[in-house]
């Protein structure tokens, strides 16, 4: 990397001049930032570095997209160049041309505000020029052309994907970045709207994909695990365990969804990175603990008549209590709870300019779990103490936690504590859930969101899907050889119960065939190798009744000659399942028949379902 | 012809053995009338131990065999040997205790094939005679001969199941793994480990039969509990003796063996 002696701040009006004079480029807004744009560069560029520079924007200058992309390029340049090196300022700007040839034009702009973001996070020229050549890939293959001499028709889902790129990066390496676009290239090169919805991470399989090629513990790796852990250590024996059901955290920027569980199941994030020496799995499994810990231990409480604040204090009040009773059954998950568990510094959340309840919130929950911490804050100290003795007798109750908790407010309230402000560093304990499943409301509907929540839930009652959360499955697709990943949505459901008597019917037409197939499948081999003794003649001689039979012979008896075993088989393991297709072209007549495709796999399988069952063999029938 | 040494199934020391219940006079006003009986429960709850204990309280003798397949009819009754002379005639332990008077105890029953079980029928009902074919001769049962079967419902597949003509035999007990604080207690009794320890062991012992079912065939046995107690007390880390003791020997289930070793971890706080 090139670096060269920062001049002294400001430039000299005749060096800026002679810079102005270098840089082509007439747009009239330019000259008001020139000035800034070059004292920073000057500082942080050489000598050779600056005509680089102003070469570069001479020639963003001339592709002909306004000011905007100049702008960009002037701003963000030498911050990139200083970081990894110089070349990068040729390399950028005759890739902005080369852009401005093809056309792409519309993308320069976007591509251009990536640059920044992308150096930031690859950290070197060779890094940086990967990515470039892959933009370029990826452009070149989504360009297309009408009669295929020109490339006429700009790449759909360029602009897209460059709006996505700080995020892609932020979860991804260059590498699965190239495997997500090489993939979404690959399967929808030729579907503008499609594309476009992949590279906006809209479709359920770009997700799919940015998992696959993302870091850290997925859920689906260890689905089993976390329901054995629940099975094992929360569950009692034949309670039903509740459905884990993974979301994605990677797609809300502004808010991100929490764990939380209702009737339905446990809302679990679909991957967790390792964090502070604690695996991901282990992190899961403080969350289950956590919410395994609220099924068990915690009440209902009516919301209607508390505060949001109240509410806040009660519910982190509740936590507490339930983490206390998590590690007092199980005191090795101490080490994982307070690892996760934020260490918020005692003077760190200024009251003046910020609301200070979460953090205040957040040192009482660390100081009530970690002996160790002391905070010197009389009010957290005696609370901390009220609940330890609220615990030290038994399990305490929600309803004691609801009390302490509305007293801590009273005590602790601050005017500040409205204020917009809200410090949140050192606050989140994200093993926690987001107690939704503590508060009954009694009137619905004080609040606006309330009525959208209710509204929400009507709409999702009223859907046919409102049973299971869908599966979803992989395709193969033979022209990439790769599985497309989740790819398939399959939603279960049981089938609705009909008159029996139309299956009769069925059967009863085709009694002769039903019994032909009763002795076929009675032929199915059985299986399972037993030895047969006491033979005359086997296969093998068993010596036990050999030498039995020597020792009667000797001792005058008769011998037994029966003195050989074989093996036969026996017993059946047989279980049948079968899928049929119910699609709308079973609904067609083939040629030459009088039934549709749909009526003569009614027969077979009504056939055929009661063979098995004369057999008394598994038998399931699913349909899509 | 019992030229058998008795001596040697005399039980001189009492074992070990904590009540779940009212067992041990069921088993006594059992033993009483002479029933036969079947004593049913998982492997490791302590179903031979309880035996053992009964034989030693009765102050009968105690004839165990071991059931297995190859088991066969003259292997309980008695065979005639080759010796250097031609033959001699060598009573099984079945006959042996019907002539000496002990408790004859033939653990898991079902392992036997049915044709071999049926040797016990005679001893079984009023008659409470053994006819040795081979011998020509019909054993009477000595007056304190009582006939005591295990046998393990939950893994036995249905073709080891037992005939109804053999169960219907027997007055049963049923056993279980003891509840958690009985089972802590057996555990400080027959180790010698502390409490603290104990109540930990169970809670893991807990967590694994939690899974019977989701991929266990067993959960882990009061057995294996001790054995763990002993290593513990043997000076093994608690972490490392529980995944010897109680994880690696139930399960080859990579997933199974993560959560019980994070149970373990959860459990014995580091």
């Amino acid at each position: 990397m090139e670096t060269s002696t920062p001049p002294a701040s400001g430039l000299t009006p005749e060096a800026l001049k002679t810079y102005r004079e270098h840089l082509t480029c007439s747009f009239p807004q330019l000259d008001d930032v020139f000035a800034d744009c070059m004292t920073e560069a000057a500082a942080l560029l050489s000598p050779t570095g600056i005509d680089d520079y102003l070469d570069g924007a001479s020639l963003v200058c001339m592709i002909g997209r306004g000011f905007e992309p100049v702008l960009t390029y002037l701003e963000n340049m030498p911050r990139v160049a200083k970081q990894v090196g110089e070349e990068a300022l040729p390399l950028i700007s005759q890739a902005v041309w080369k852009m401005s040839r093809t056309p792409n034009g519309r993308a320069i702009p976007g591509f251009l505000q990536t640059i920044a973001e992308v150096t930031r996070r690859l950290g070197s020229l060779q890094q940086l020029q990967r990515y470039v050549d892959l933009m370029f890939d990826m452009m070149a293959r989504t360009t297309r052309s009408i009669h295929g001499f020109h490339d006429t028709i700009p790449s759909p889902g360029m602009p897209d994907l460059l709006e996505q790129i700080p995020f892609l990066l932020s979860q991804l390496s260059l590498e699965g970045l190239r495997n997500w676009i090489d993939y979404g290239i690959r399967n929808y090169g030729d579907h503008p709207e499609r594309q476009r919805d992949f590279f906006q991470l809209q479709s359920a399989d770009s997700r799919a994909v940015l998992q696959r090629e993302r870091h850290g513990v997925l859920f689906m790796d260890h689905e089993r695990k976390l329901d054995l852990y629940l099975w094992a250590m929360w569950l009692e024996h034949g309670e039903e365990k509740p459905y884990l059901v993974p979301y994605s955290e990677g797609f809300d920027e502004l808010r991100k969804p929490q764990p939380y569980f209702d009737n339905l199941g446990i809302r679990v994030p679909d991957v967790y990175d390792d964090r502070n020496g604690i695996s991901g799995l282990d992190r899961y499994r403080a969350l289950l603990a956590h919410i395994a810990g609220h099924w068990r231990w915690s009440g209902k409480v009516i919301a209607d008549n508390f505060s949001p604040f109240q509410r806040i204090a009660m519910e982190l009040f509740e936590d507490c209590r339930i983490d206390t009773l998590v590690m007092r059954r199980y005191p090795g998950l101490r080490r994982i709870l307070l690892g996760l568990h934020p260490k918020p510094v005692e003077d760190a959340c200024d009251p003046k300019t910020e609301s200070c309840i979460r953090h205040r919130l957040a040192m009482f929950s660390r100081a009530v779990l970690d002996a160790d911490y002391d905070y010197s804050d009389p009010d957290i100290r005696e609370f901390a103490d009220r609940f330890q003795r609220l615990l030290a007798e038994g399990e305490s109750s929600t309803k004691e936690m609801v009390s302490l908790a509305a007293s801590f407010v009273a005590r602790t309230r601050r005017q500040s504590d409205q204020l917009p402000n809200v410090r949140f560093t050192d606050t989140v304990v994200d093993y926690r859930d987001d107690n939704r499943s503590l508060w009954v409301f009694i009137e619905m509907g004080d609040e606006e969101e309330m009525f959208d929540l209710n509204e929400k839930q009507v709409q999702e009652e009223d859907s046919p899907e409102s049973g299971l959360p869908p599966r979803h499955y992989h395709e193969w697709d033979y022209n990439t050889q790769t599985f497309r990943p989740d790819w398939v949505s399959l939603y279960e459901s049981l089938h609705p119960g009909a008159s029996p008597a139309l299956i009769d019917d069925l059967l009863a037409k085709n009694a002769a065939l039903a019994k032909r197939l009763k002795q076929i499948l009675d032929m199915l081999k059985p299986q399972q190798l037993v030895r047969v003794r006491y033979q005359e003649d086997g296969s093998e001689l068993d010596l036990d009744v050999a030498i039995r039979s020597l020792i009667d012979f000797k001792t005058g008896h008769t011998p037994d000659p029966r003195i050989n075993m074989s093996h036969r088989t026996s017993g059946r393991d047989i279980a049948v399942s079968l899928l049929i297709d119910l699609s709308q072209s079973v609904a067609d007549v083939p040629a030459g028949c009088q039934q549709t495709v749909l009526e003569l796999s009614q027969e077979a399988v009504a056939l055929l379902g009661w063979a098995i069952d004369k057999l008394g063999d598994e038998f399931a029938i699913a349909g899509f | 012809m019992s030229t058998q040494d008795t001596g040697q199934y005399k039980i001189t020391q009492e074992p070990f053995y904590e009540p779940q219940g009212n067992e041990v006079d069921l088993y006594t006003a059992a033993y009483a009338s002479r029933l036969p009986m079947m004593v049913r429960g998982p492997t490791g709850c302590g179903k031979s131990r309880f035996i053992e204990h009964m034989a030693w309280k009765l102050g009968k003798p105690l004839i165990t065999v071991a059931c297995n397949e190859d088991m066969t009819a003259s292997g309980l009754v008695g065979r005639y040997l080759l010796d250097a002379d031609g033959t001699r005639w060598l009573d099984g332990p079945l006959t042996v205790a019907a002539r000496i008077g002990a408790i004859c105890y033939l653990d898991e029953i079902v392992e036997a094939r049915q044709d071999t079980t049926v040797v016990i029928h005679p001893l079984t009902d009023h008659r409470r005679t053994l006819p040795l074919d081979k011998k020509g001769e019909l054993v009477e049962a000595h007056p304190d001969f009582q006939l005591v079967i295990s046998y393990n419902p939950g893994y036995q597949s249905l073709m080891k199941d037992l005939k109804q003509s053999t169960k219907q035999r027997f007055v049963a007990l049923d056993f279980d793994y003891a509840g958690a604080a009985l089972e802590a207690d057996i555990l400080v009794k027959e180790t010698g480990t502390d409490k603290a320890t104990a109540e930990k062991l169970v809670k893991v012992g807990i967590t694994a039969r939690n899974l019977k079912g989701h991929g266990l065939d067993e959960g882990i046995s009061t057995r294996l509990l001790v054995y763990a107690a002993n290593l513990i007390k043997g000076g093994i880390g608690a972490r490392d003796a529980c995944r010897i003791a109680l994880v690696r020997p139930i399960t080859d289930d990579a997933d199974i063996r993560s959560t019980l070793d994070h149970a373990i971890d959860a459990v014995f706080e580091t």
